[in-house]
């Protein structure tokens, strides 16, 4: 038994190499307090369990993000035994930078010397046993991504777990810094903060706020004068301070490199350089990724819709035969037989049918992410988001939001300033989630099924305008000043690892069908419940709890084109969940969520034009409760969750009345 | 001579000589590899962000950054 902790820089295959170690043993949660991602798996070596957690991907272990005081944190309150440290051994200067703060830390430290193979194809000499003598901890060399070096791996680390901790090398941070540190460390036990007092020494030089603001809070040190004097004269070099550490790591890591690394005279020119001369390109790199989102969509389309959502529909519509008649041959009641055939199998049913397109969606945004052009996408778009008033990297999770908003509005954590963060996630939900889609096909199927690609691209497209435009408002009134800095890594292209997509899509279809199996499933038995009462009424009829509900709010949306009570009702049930919209409409219209008939029941209710404008209104209006949710916690204000209720309530509707009036005026129907 | 970042063209090169950013942009431009007296050559600088390769990495810097970074151009 015992606990591996893994960190590491971005990119340098920690992901990978967590899936390469615990196979699919794995579970994701959140760190208790804060919205950072944690993952958990187990592996098991010799017939022990071993567990493993995935620490975020960090570039140093301050207090720049909750990401790095979650990873530290971890690390200090020793939750672990060892800590397997991720070196990309293309780019070990820098990465080793991480590891300078892992060995004050007075922890085992092991390293995973990784894309062994890259640094082979750069002609980079790496002097294994000499890097691990300089820096006194064991190092392994991997191929993660081809699963090589993983057994020795976990042999060298468990073994680690029962060994004496070794002695590591201390950096010496020059005469004065070095007093300092003496100076302060006097003050701190093991016991005071549970951190070690050197590393709480160093901490406070650097002007870290996180630890000041740790050690004045307490209170037997708070009136030591002694220490009051040091803390404000270290204060007042902070800054200096600070980057001569910085140097002495960097001058640390050199001298342990030197005998090393030894890196080729000229760089040698990878397959990124080119691709990148293309790729991003001045003038090509744009419309390039523009035609790379457009085929995303049509890729979704064809393969998960056409090919793989008929054969679904195909063995859903015999699955439901076959239930029916068992319930039957049973002689269960009728009531339990209606439910069952009606609000279940045409609810859940119509749901599960979505699944391959889901699956494909996934798919090729887990490509675009584990091959390295999502960070193209973000320095390619970063001119224009500039424009607007916001930067490069919410692009990125703009196209997070594609799949879900959820992890969407998550992925604006890395943004650093508070005004690019807001206005990022208060657009979030224009971008059109996996479930919306499910609304988009009903409605492409009814009216215009030989250009779904072009459709889907078309809302796409208008919910990235919409986000943009609002963007634009926003920096302009809300949230005024500069947005942060652009800093930002581009990884070399990489081939994307079959088992990283398969993770991906995993990761998410289960979500997706656990969300069908309990938020969906309780809208789609209320929803029902409130179509058969009051008893006697015809079930889904005007005269139902739901049909009263739907026609006291059909009014709002006459301007837009579908005051139906029926729409209304969809929309309504849109909130809980935008899967449900499906759901509904189709009880609503057809008594079954099933395909033909739904969709011959859409074409009576709806015209070319008002399919439009409904479309755009589910594209644009109030986001699904998991998502206010989510804004609520990652903003942690309800004022801010109400106003991205209300707001985008209010655009959706404006877009979709602008839409049907001016379509009504040029004569479209 | 002492220049920004943003004045070398694609295909030069330099050494880190000091970085009047905001503290916060400072530091994080430290530990993401340009440390001074880093080497590195400029990538490309057409429009947009910088892109700089350090350490074997490519890094894009945000173009008003960029200027704040002071660099020894060398051959
Ligand atoms: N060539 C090579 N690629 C790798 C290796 N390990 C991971 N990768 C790839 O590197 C990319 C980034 O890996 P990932 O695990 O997502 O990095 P993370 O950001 O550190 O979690 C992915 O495309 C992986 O398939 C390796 O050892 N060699």
């Amino acid at each position: 038994m015992g606990t591996i902790a893994l960190v590491g820089n971005p990119n340098s295959g920690k992901t990978t190499l967590f899936n390469a170690l615990t196979g699919s043993n794995q579970h994701v949660g959140n760190w208790p307090g804060v919205t950072v991602e944690k993952k958990e798996g187990k592996f098991k070596y010799n017939g022990n369990i071993y567990n493993i957690v995935d620490l975020p991907g960090t570039y140093s272990l301050g207090a720049f993000s909750e990401d790095e005081i979650v990873a530290r944190d971890f690390i200090l309150r020793g939750n672990s035994d060892v800590v397997i440290n991720v070196v990309d051994a293309t780019n070990i200067e820098r990465n080793l930078y991480l590891t300078t703060q892992l060995l004050e830390m007075g922890v085992k430290v092991i390293i995973a010397l990784n894309m062994i193979d890259e640094a082979k194809a750069k002609n980079i000499q790496l002097g294994i046993k000499a890097l691990s003598k300089k820096l006194g901890v064991p190092v392994v060399p991997t191929v993660a991504s081809k699963r090589k070096g993983i057994d020795e791996l976990i042999k060298e680390t468990v073994g680690l777990i029962d060994e004496k901790m070794s002695l590591k090398p201390t950096i010496s941070y020059g005469d004065k810094i070095d007093g300092e540190i003496k100076s302060i460390k006097r003050f701190f036990t093991d016991k005071t903060l549970e951190y070690p007092p050197r590393w709480i020494a160093i901490k406070l030089i650097e002007g870290d706020q996180y630890v000041h603001d740790l050690v004045t809070e307490d209170k037997d040190l708070d009136s030591d004068n002694e220490f009051r004097d040091i803390l404000s004269r270290i204060k007042e070099n902070d800054e200096d301070y600070e980057l001569e550490i910085v140097n002495r790591r960097y001058e640390f890591v050199k001298d342990v490199t030197k005998a090393s690394v030894i890196r080729p005279k000229e760089a040698v020119k990878t397959i990124t350089d080119k691709m990148d001369k293309i790729l991003i390109h001045k003038y090509f790199g744009l419309p390039i990724f523009i035609l790379i989102m457009f085929a995303m969509f049509q890729l979704t389309f064809v393969i998960g819709e056409d090919l793989l959502g008929e054969m679904m529909v195909t063995v859903m519509d015999a699955l439901a035969y076959a239930i029916e008649i068992f319930l039957i041959n049973i002689n269960s009641p009728a009531w339990i037989i209606a439910f069952t055939t009606e609000g279940l199998i045409g609810g859940i049913g119509a749901i599960i049918e979505f699944i391959p397109l889901i699956v494909v969606l996934y798919m090729l945004l887990g490509i675009l992410e584990d091959s390295g052009y999502m960070a193209r996408a973000a320095y390619i778009m970063d001119n224009i988001m500039r424009k607007l008033g916001l930067q490069g990297k919410t692009f990125i999770s703009m196209i997070v939001g594609f799949g879900c908003n959820v992890p969407g509005v998550m992925a604006t954590r890395t943004l650093e300033s508070k005004k690019d963060r807001m206005i990022a996630i208060l657009i979030n939900p224009f971008m059109s989630c996996g479930a919306k889609l499910l609304i988009y096909l009903v409605f492409i199927a009814a009216f215009f099924p030989d250009s779904g690609g072009l459709v889907l691209f078309i809302m796409y497209f208008t919910g990235i305008l919409v986000a943009l435009i609002m963007g634009k408002v926003f920096s302009k009134t809300l949230f005024k000043g500069e947005s942060a800095d652009f800093i930002m890594e581009l990884p070399p292209y990489r081939k994307p690892t079959l088992r990283n997509v398969l993770r991906n899509i995993w990761d998410n279809v289960s979500e997706f069908l656990k969300r069908a199996g309990t938020i969906i499933f309780a809208v789609v038995a209320i929803l029902w419940v409130m179509a058969v009462l009051p008893v006697g009424v015809e079930p889904y009829g005007a005269e139902s709890v739901l049909g009263k509900i739907g026609l006291f709010i059909a009014p709002i949306f006459k301007p837009a084109g579908f005051g139906t009570w029926q729409a209304a009702v969809g929309l309504f049930s849109g909130i809980a969940a935008k899967e449900a919209v499906v759901t509904t409409l189709g009880m609503v219209y057809a008594g079954v969520g099933e395909g033909t008939e739904l969709i011959s029941a859409i074409q009576n209710a709806f015209t070319p034009l008002t399919s439009i404008s409904f479309m755009i209104m589910t594209l644009l209006y109030t986001p699904c409760a998991a998502t206010i949710a989510t804004i609520k916690k990652e903003t942690n204000s309800v004022k801010w969750a109400i106003f991205a209720m209300v707001y985008t309530f209010a655009i959706g509707w404006v877009m979709a009345v602008l839409i049907f009036q001016i379509g009504r005026l040029l004569g479209f129907n | 001579m002492n220049v920004s970042l943003a004045q070398l063209k694609s295909g030069e090169k330099g050494r880190v000589e000091r970085i009047h950013a905001r503290r916060c942009a400072a530091k994080r431009l430290y530990e993401m590899g340009f440390n001074i007296g880093a080497d590195f050559e400029v990538v490309k600088n057409d429009m947009g962000p910088v892109i700089v390769s350090l350490f074997g990495n490519n890094i894009a810097v945000g173009r008003c950054l960029a200027q704040k970074i002071i660099v020894k151009q060398s051959n």
